[in-house]
């Protein structure tokens, strides 16, 4: 077992190495760099930088250098914990992402245990009464979740939040709750709004995993065993959840590790339009005007969460599954 | 057969499987009884109805499977209870399963869980009947793991079912089946997935368990061999139906249905020296279109018209011998004659 983390872990290392090349090579891979696009802009306002002012900012940026060398020069900071300086925002990208990051990890989280404590009872009772009327409900109502498109859903729900509870919608905090230190209003607060953004992101997730956890357990609750443990005197519900829930769960820990990403990809319009204080939306703005420092350091962490998540989720796996173990 | 030596009975039982397209009637009215102690063995080909048979016995018929009729009497110190009867899912039946009557099935392999250890199946199947502590339980599955011939059983219940070879599945699965000294033991088609060597000895271990616990057998196969070998009392089975109920000399020396002298020639035998062994003509009819009359009449060499096409009743032919066929008594004078002959 202990090899078995280790090798992971190196593994791990080097993925983590490979993707932080890719995203850097990826983030300049457009015509131009941050200044031409910064320049751009200044054109638009009427503004004008001269020819001698972008050269002084491009060196002191370091735009003027090879890719690898501007490369290194980062990973070096990186290393030591500093993800340099936003060139759009002129403040050190740590500054800026933490707190989102945060946010965006709290809302990620809630939606995958909303998602995972609704689709799996209901994934269990569809299988175990397959084609019965609740059967064709849970379906449906899945999937009409999994169509609705997230922001239509976010808008809905806001009307709804706005209209029958009257609370002020978008964002997770409350206007006076913005800038004061946390306290236990300040997260009863959080809870009050967080509920629709997890709701949002989680609904069309909830679909496909319903259809996934009732395949598995289908597959599973014929099997010989299941049959042993109720000709054994287990009642129905014990030997449910006790032998094919069991089996049928090990498919969803193998990919808890990378719900994360594909969460946070899916956050970012419902971000937007929710008014969220997380991280999708700087990623979005960061990557429209080349700012690689910023961009870089967020695609960058959310590889290492993810590897991190892969890895967790593989250690739990052969923890819960002992034929993993044996290879 | 002495009748307070019976331990089950069960009578015109019925099992029909309600498809989408048709209703299939897998057990169409069986009966037979079990003696404690005993062994009864239940033959027939794949989809004849006998494991269908012996899960109604424990009420576990798996939808779209329902039990339609018939009786399933189980006989306990002065008192007589008609399983049949009890709600599937309740409290009544599943005490009497695994505590009175336990069941062991074909795939040792599959029918342990993947990701519990031995020891916690083993436990659970102990602690679900008798009140005791986890370490008594322990203590009880470790003697039953050595009585099966499992070495070091304190290291297999640490252990999980890959870790096992198919021999020793099954012993497991028989040490379990142990756990709470059961009346009955229901194996179904328990060596079949096994190789020859490890088939014997699983049969001998069986044999030897029997007379130690005292326990009946009800031993379902489509191997006439292990019957031989295992069987007191027999019932051949063919599409839902007993065809032929006697011992077992009578199966073998003098069976009286077609059916089962064709089973009978069926099997090679070192005595008699063949170019080609028989074989019963035809297939099973799909039991969703089963023929009139006595069922097995497309395939019989003995089929005539007026006697066959009306469902024969089962025919006492002599004492404990019944055979469900219209000409039994025609065919075995005429046996009887070519043998002399």
């Amino acid at each position: 077992m202990f090899q078995f983390i280790v090798r992971r872990i190196l593994i791990a290392l080097v993925t983590i190495f490979a993707i932080s090349i890719m995203s850097f090579v990826i983030i300049q891979l457009p015509p131009g760099d941050f200044l031409t696009s910064y320049m751009a802009r200044l054109a638009e306002q009427g503004d004008d930088a001269s020819e001698e002012q972008i050269q002084i900012m491009r060196e002191s940026y370091g735009l003027d250098q090879p890719i690898y060398v501007q490369y290194l020069k980062w990973m070096s900071g990186v290393v030591r914990g500093d993800f340099g300086r936003s060139l759009e925002w002129g403040v050190p990208v740590a500054d800026l992402i933490w707190d989102r990051l945060a946010m965006s990890l709290l809302v990620g989280l809630s939606s995958v245990l909303f998602v995972w404590s609704l689709a799996i009872p209901i994934g269990v009772y569809s299988a175990t009464n397959q084609y019965s009327l609740l059967d064709y409900v849970s379906t449906f109502l899945g999937f009409l979740g999994l169509a609705i498109p997230n922001f239509m859903l976010a808008l809905v729900l806001m009307w709804i939040a706005f209209s029958v509870f009257g609370q002020d919608v978008g964002g997770l905090f409350s206007a006076e709750y913005q800038d004061a230190p946390w306290s236990l209003a300040k997260f009863i607060d959080l809870l009050s709004h967080i509920w629709i953004p997890m709701i949002v992101v989680g609904t069309a997730g909830t679909a496909g995993l319903i259809r996934t956890m009732r395949a598995n357990m289908l597959d599973e609750i014929n099997q010989p065993y299941v049959e042993t443990a109720r000709a054994k005197g287990l009642s129905e519900r014990q030997n449910i959840w006790k032998y094919p829930v069991r089996v049928a769960l090990n498919p969803f820990i193998s990919t808890v590790g990378y719900a994360l990403p594909s969460l946070i990809g899916g956050e970012i319009i419902v971000a937007v339009v929710l008014n969220l204080p997380t991280i999708g939306p700087l990623l979005l703005r960061g990557l429209l005007s080349q700012d690689m420092f910023l961009a870089g350091a967020i695609v960058l962490l959310l590889s290492i969460l993810t590897v991190i998540g892969t890895l967790l989720s593989d250690i739990l796996l052969a923890l819960l599954d002992p034929r993993i173990r044996m290879e | 057969m002495t009748q307070n030596n019976v331990l089950l009975e069960v009578k015109d039982l019925k099992v029909s499987f309600y498809l989408t397209e048709a209703t299939v009637r897998a057990v169409d009215g069986v009966n037979f009884s079990i003696e404690a102690g005993k062994t009864l063995g239940i033959v027939g080909e794949s989809g004849c109805g006998k494991s269908v048979t012996a899960r109604a016995i424990l009420g576990m018929v798996r939808r779209p499977g329902k039990i339609i009729g018939g009786e399933v009497l189980y006989h306990r110190a002065g008192q007589t209870i008609d399983m049949a009867q009890l709600d599937p899912e309740g409290p009544e039946i599943r005490s009497i399963r695994w505590g009175e009557i336990a069941m062991i099935f074909q795939e040792p392999m599959t029918s342990l869980s993947p990701v519990h250890t031995i020891g916690n199946q083993m436990i659970e199947a102990v602690q679900l009947h008798k009140s005791v502590s986890k370490s008594a339980a322990e203590a009880v599955s470790v003697d039953l793991m050595r009585r099966v011939g499992l070495p070091y059983p304190e290291r297999l219940l640490k252990s999980y079912r890959h870790e096992l070879s198919g021999g020793m599945r099954q012993r497991v699965m028989i040490a379990m089946a142990l756990t709470c000294s059961p009346r009955l033991l229901i194996a179904d088609e328990p060596t079949t997935a096994l190789d020859v060597t490890t088939q014997a000895q699983i049969l001998d271990l069986m044999r030897d368990l029997q007379e130690e616990y005292n326990m009946a057998i009800m031993f379902i196969t489509h191997n006439l061999g292990v019957i031989a070998e295992m069987a007191d009392d027999v019932i051949v089975m063919y599409l839902g139906k007993e065809v032929e109920v006697a011992d077992v000399d009578t199966i073998f020396h003098s069976p009286s249905h077609p059916y089962t002298q064709a089973l009978l020639r069926s099997i090679p035998r070192h005595d008699v020296d063949v170019q080609r062994l028989e074989t019963i003509t035809g297939t099973v009819p799909d039991p969703t279109a089963v023929p009139k009359g006595c069922a097995f009449h497309p395939r019989c060499r003995h089929f005539v018209p007026e006697a066959c096409l009306t469902p024969p009743s089962l025919l006492q032919v002599a004492d404990d011998h019944q055979v469900r066929c219209t000409r039994a008594y025609e065919i075995n004078e005429h046996l009887a004659a070519a043998q002399t002959e």
